[in-house]
């Protein structure tokens, strides 16, 4: 049972998802005040760059942070 | 990022669009991305699981981002960067750790990779249509260093809902890979070259093709909340296996490491990111990966930005991962001869990360040290510790600057 549930794991991610969908407000844009702030950005920024690289070469894990998970060597 | 720009060009729609007139280029912003890496470990792949990974790293990008509005009232933007990378490898150096007798007559006494330089342009083009609330746009890179070069291709789709609340986008990338195969000085075949310039030798090189889609659902939740569900499969075949890496069998022969030719990448994202009060910002991200070589790893990342004044920002940040290691890795002197696919490199092995680190970023008014078009500037330090094998240690110092 706890194999299945953790197999199934990403699967939770679902009903998350709708949790959080379903209670959004609607936000106008005069009230993005806090939103459109420069660390409100939904991605990794520039001055992470280099540090993306660096952990996707060190790491067997790549992906779902922006950084490409294919391409160029990053074999030394 | 995109997300972000939809929410900002968003006041924008309060404008009358029948005014949009087509205009010159204007040069949107120019980065200039500058890092030092260096890292310290003795678990190389290269020496079959022992030995020196000593390894520096100086990196700089430069972008140029221009944009102009077309008489449909679509805004065209443009992306050309280029980077290049100068590093210092000890493993590498040991692929050929012998004199070998060049063309020439004379010996070389170290191997071609002990340093190298790699260059990496990209140009990128998107299209941003507020009427409809879409975004489309394609880019090609490439990527060369000594033994290996890689050309890309990625297009990619957005649509944004009518109050810019909500994003879902698609991004597929393709990178087609060439890579000159170099063995271990003792492993080479009769007649096979070095891979040095100076070797009239020849060598071989074999394709790496690696293919990518990304996902991308984006939701604003309240005034200081969104959080983004990221879902990234992707596919790599050809090469995978580094050639120039010994494996060392428990029988004491000697081996090229080998992995398969095909590997099947899952990672699935989440990011929530939360304004606290009028100083702090909560970055979080959560990404759990899965492979068919038998890797799975979870990713954790929070990073605070501490707003001391409306120009001076304390980032502190830390990341955790853990990861189970792939099948096919063993130290060394622990695979046996009977194993069809067998390697030591210890970035495949199972083990637990931390990276902890701090940045400071000023944004003034006037333009960093009163320069009027220096917007921002932003310096990071982060420090690295991975405790597979005898443990790797590495620190990264970075610096962006930001012109607009």
């Amino acid at each position: 049972m706890k194999r299945v549930i953790s197999k199934y794991r990403i699967l939770l991610l679902i009903p998350f998802l709708g949790f959080v969908c379903g209670s959004c407000a609607v936000v106008k844009p005069y009230q993005k005040m806090y939103l459109n702030d420069a660390d409100m950005e939904l991605s990794a920024r520039k001055s992470e760059k280099f540090e993306q690289s660096f952990q996707l070469y060190r790491e067997g894990g790549s992906g779902a942070n922006g950084g490409k998970s294919g391409g160029g060597c990053g074999c030394n | 990022m995109a997300l972000y720009f939809n929410l900002a060009v968003s006041f924008a729609q309060t404008t009358d669009s029948s005014s949009y007139k087509a205009r010159k280029l204007k040069v949107e912003e120019v980065n200039f991305v500058s890092g030092y890496y260096q890292q310290n470990g003795n678990n190389s792949a290269v020496t079959g699981g022992i030995g020196t990974e000593a390894l520096t790293d100086i990196a700089n990008t430069l972008e140029l981002k221009v944009s102009k509005l077309n008489v449909t009232g679509n805004t065209h933007h443009l992306s050309l960067e280029c980077g290049i990378d100068y590093y210092t490898s000890a493993s590498s150096d040991n692929i050929n750790p012998f004199p070998v007798k060049e063309r020439n007559g004379s010996y070389q006494l170290s191997g071609p990779s002990r340093h190298d330089v790699r260059v990496y342009p990209s140009l990128s083009w998107s299209v941003q249509n507020d009427k409809r609330h879409l975004n489309y746009g394609a880019g090609i890179s490439y990527s060369h260093e000594y033994d290996y070069s890689s050309k890309g291709l990625n297009l990619s789709f957005s649509k944004s809902s009518k109050n810019y609340n909500r994003e879902f986008g698609i991004k597929l990338l393709a990178f087609l890979d060439q890579w000159t195969v170099i063995y271990p000085f003792e492993l080479r075949p009769v007649g096979y070259g070095s891979g040095s310039q100076r070797d009239s030798l020849p060598v071989d090189t074999k394709p790496r093709n690696s293919f990518q889609a990304t996902f991308t659902l984006s939701q604003v939740v309240n005034k200081r909340m969104q959080v983004a569900l990221i879902f990234d499969p992707s596919y790599m075949q050809g090469q995978l296996t580094t050639l120039y890496q010994r494996v060392y069998l428990n029988d004491g022969e000697e081996r090229v490491e080998k992995l398969p030719d095909k590997r099947l990448k899952i990672a699935a994202g989440l990011r929530v990111n939360y304004f606290l009060g009028d100083r702090f910002v909560i970055r979080s991200f959560y990404r759990i990966y899965h492979d068919n070589w038998g890797n799975t790893a979870h990713t954790a990342s929070i990073e605070i930005p501490i707003k001391l004044s409306a120009f001076y920002s304390l980032i502190p940040y830390y990341r955790f991962n853990s990861q189970s290691g792939i099948t096919y890795f063993a130290p060394i002197n622990k695979h046996s001869p009977g194993e069809t696919y067998y390697t030591s490199d210890y970035d495949l092995s199972g083990f637990t990360s931390h990276f902890i680190g701090m940045g400071i970023r000023i944004v003034p008014s006037k333009g960093v040290l009163h320069i009027k078009y220096f917007n921002s500037f932003e310096f990071r330090y982060g420090h690295y510790i991975r405790n597979t094998g005898t443990g790797l240690l590495a620190d990264i110092v970075t610096m962006a600057f930001k012109f607009k």
